[in-house]
């Protein structure tokens, strides 16, 4: 087939209906803070782990309500906690402990069996 | 001096046989698992130092300076140093010079360990020798010691602030129990030298009591009684001692040699961390020093009360204080004792388990790697993450570069990897390795000879764990400074008034504290905050915090801009980042990184 140097994008639909949401609540009783973010991106665009990854914590909470696991998983892995994204939030979410707390909801394991059983 | 009991018993020695006994074996049981909960390395560092001749004579010294003088003491305030020092040497001495006399009179007595401490009821006074007389007045003499500290202790216990401490602990049950034996064992024995000093002797304190007791009761009747409850005093005391503070006197002794031996904390409840939290005399200098202390909810989270909890075992609290803490590293700076309470929290931290572990194999540093070596340059200037937050350093750093005519490039023009600090603060050792070895490969391909960094969260991880032999790692207060000393960077005096705060990394973390400071007094006057040195005040921006939140930390930078500013400066300066950023916030003055102020004062100005 002709290469035209364009392609089709990958399915990216999300079925809020069926996604899972338990690690965000999950976190949301943890950190009840990440309720207030914005999603200003603040975050995003000081990450000194973005590059390497496209770390970002505003596309993590994104992606907990969205049900993505997979991909927040690789992203919280990427974070350096340097700091800087608790230091720019507008909102004073005390990002690093988030994402602490969030590596920490994976230690129960839930959400690994379920996504190796899908 | 002739035995005056037949057999060199009596069933009141008992209490005070029976605690000693007691006490040594638990100080001795503790010690061996304390020594053999040290890893392999740790055990054989420690027992090499023993018998290194430089090492134990250094042990000896500390031990005698701190244990029993209290130097340390004595320097912050001297009320508490004579407190200290007059009850724990003048114990030591009564305990010596009883032993001296036992050796001089009744040497075969010497092997009954008790004999010495009850001396004076086993013995009568045959004939007065000089030898005799100068004991009793020594005995006399170092008792009126102690018991002047225990004085001072009693008026302490009530009025505190009479010694110049705001807050001190709450002392627990047991707490209680051994400080009032205490203070009841040393009244006891004057008591009880007292009503024997007609029998065995005394001298300018214990005689004229004695004849004075003698004329309205009958000395004799309270001799048993007096001795009976001294011992009991000592046997509670004994007895308790390891289930209190108190514990800080034997484990203290072990601490300084270890410290000497270059032992670190490596668990949070294992080996030396123990012998920490066990030195901690829970006398709550802490509680006053810590910067959370600006937040009276925050008062039970430093570090006497982490000892307090991890002795207690009480698994909640022991997380909850060691997420909190700044990690500012005041208290060890403050502690009598320097027990290391950052270090005990990071050790903490370390033990916790994540599911999900960072990995950063991933990343490609070829690029960096290729962008640095392709125009090398002498000095190598790494940024840092927070520095890439406050351009204005960066770019004043720039310019003093370029005004001092310095051959150099920086590392992370594009932004680079972070240094690692903060992983190891969040307790990510392992990590923290995984930056610092790629950080090392480009520092290394950049072929440069000097590491230049403005951010003192970066220094100090590139000091102490970065292997960078051949290269030397400076911050850039103490670059500039020599270069202005060097006159390569010529600056001029202003009228401007400067406060300088020490940030935490830099001062108590490095050591580093006259070098931004004389580089200011050649820029203006220099004014010193209420606590600066050793005992700045974190300015509540610092990253080893993982729970304080933005609102909390609010209280404790008002706090130490409140310390910054008690002389009137004009502005602020410090020489990080991160406070910078923090004070920024709340100030009601300008606050300037050291770079920025000298770039305002360049003679010369080349743009």
């Amino acid at each position: 087939m002709m290469d035209f140097g364009f392609s089709l994008a990958p399915s990216s639909a999300i079925n809020l209906d069926t996604v899972d949401l338990s690690r965000y609540r999950k976190l949301l009783e943890l950190e009840p803070d990440a309720r207030i973010c914005m999603g200003c991106g603040s975050c995003s665009a000081t990450c000194t782990a973005a590059p390497f990854s496209g770390m970002s914590v505003r596309k993590v909470i994104l992606g907990l309500q969205r049900g993505q696991d997979r991909e927040v998983d690789r992203m919280l892995s990427a974070c350096m906690l340097c700091g800087k994204c608790t230091m720019v939030c507008p909102r004073g979410i005390n990002t690093r402990h988030l994402i602490l707390s969030l590596c920490r909801i994976c230690a129960d394991g839930t959400h690994k069996e379920r996504e190796d059983g899908r | 001096m002739i035995e005056r009991i037949p057999g060199a018993f009596h069933p009141f020695v008992l209490p005070f046989v029976f605690g000693m006994v007691f006490v040594l074996g638990y100080c001795l049981i503790g010690m061996v698992r304390i020594f053999f909960e040290l890893p392999r390395e740790d055990r054989r560092r420690f027992l090499i130092s023993l018998v290194t001749p430089k090492t134990a004579w250094k042990n000896i010294r500390d031990i005698f300076l701190n244990c029993l003088i209290h130097v340390n003491l004595w320097k912050r305030n001297r009320v508490l140093g004579y407190m200290h020092s007059s009850i724990a040497f003048g114990w030591f001495m009564l305990i010596l010079l009883g032993h001296v006399e036992v050796m001089l009179f009744l040497p075969h007595r010497v092997r009954f360990f008790y004999y010495p401490i009850f001396f004076n009821f086993f013995v009568a006074e045959a004939d007065a020798t000089i030898q005799g007389q100068v004991l009793m007045f020594l005995m006399d003499f170092f008792l009126l010691m102690v018991l002047s500290g225990i004085i001072l202790a009693i008026i302490k216990r009530f009025r505190s602030r009479v010694f110049g401490m705001r807050r001190t602990t709450r002392p627990s049950f047991l707490d209680r129990v051994g400080l009032y034996s205490l203070w009841a064992i040393f009244p006891l024995r004057l008591l009880a030298e007292t009503f024997t000093a007609h029998i065995s002797g005394g001298s300018f304190l214990t005689e004229p009591a004695g004849q004075l007791f003698h004329r309205f009761i009958s000395n004799d009747m309270h001799v048993l009684p007096t001795w009976w409850a001294y011992s009991i005093a000592l046997g509670i005391f004994m007895v308790v001692l390891p289930f209190t503070r108190y514990m800080h006197i034997p484990a203290e002794m072990l601490l300084i040699p270890m410290r000497n031996a270059g032992i670190k904390v490596r668990h949070p409840r294992k080996g030396f961390a123990k012998l920490e939290y066990y030195s901690c005399p829970n006398c709550g200098v802490c509680i006053d020093a810590c910067p959370m202390s600006a937040r009276k909810e925050n008062l039970k989270d430093c570090t006497v009360y982490l000892n307090r909890q991890l002795r207690r075992g009480n698994e909640l609290r022991i997380e909850q204080i060691s997420d909190k803490c700044l990690l500012c590293g005041k208290c060890t700076a403050v502690c009598q004792v320097g027990v290391q309470g950052p270090e005990l929290r990071i050790a903490q931290r370390e033990r916790r388990a994540f599911a999900l572990a960072p990995d950063y194999g991933g990343i490609d540093v070829a690029p960096m790697k290729a962008a640095v070596a392709g125009k090398p340059a002498r000095v190598l200037y790494f940024a840092g993450c927070m520095t890439a937050l406050t351009p204005s350093i960066r770019k004043a750093t720039e310019t003093l570069l370029q005004a001092a005519g310095i051959d150099w490039q920086q590392m992370d023009p594009d932004g680079g990897l972070c240094c690692g600090r903060p992983l190891m603060m969040a307790g990510r050792k392992e990590q923290a390795e995984q930056l610092i070895r790629k950080n090392v490969e480009i520092i290394r391909a950049s072929g440069c000879d000097t590491l230049l960094v403005t951010c003192p969260i970066c220094y100090r991880v590139f000091k102490e764990s970065y292997p960078l032999e051949g290269i030397r790692v400076v911050h850039h207060s103490v670059f500039f400074e020599e270069l202005i000393r060097d006159g390569r960077l010529p600056v001029e005096y202003t009228s401007g008034s400067y406060v300088y705060h020490d940030p935490c990394e830099l001062g108590r973390g490095c050591g580093i504290y006259e070098e931004p400071r004389a580089a200011l007094r050649r820029m203006g006057v220099l004014h010193e905050a209420g606590k600066h040195h050793a005992e700045s005040i974190c300015c509540g921006g610092s990253l080893g915090s993982l729970t304080l939140g933005f609102e909390k930390r609010k209280d404790i930078t008002l706090n130490a801009l409140k310390n910054l500013t008690v002389n009137g400066p004009e502005t602020i300066v410090t020489a990080c980042p991160l406070c910078l950023n923090t004070f920024g916030r709340y100030a009601d003055r300008p606050v300037e990184d050291l770079a920025e102020v000298l770039v305002k004062h360049l003679k010369t100005p080349t743009i």
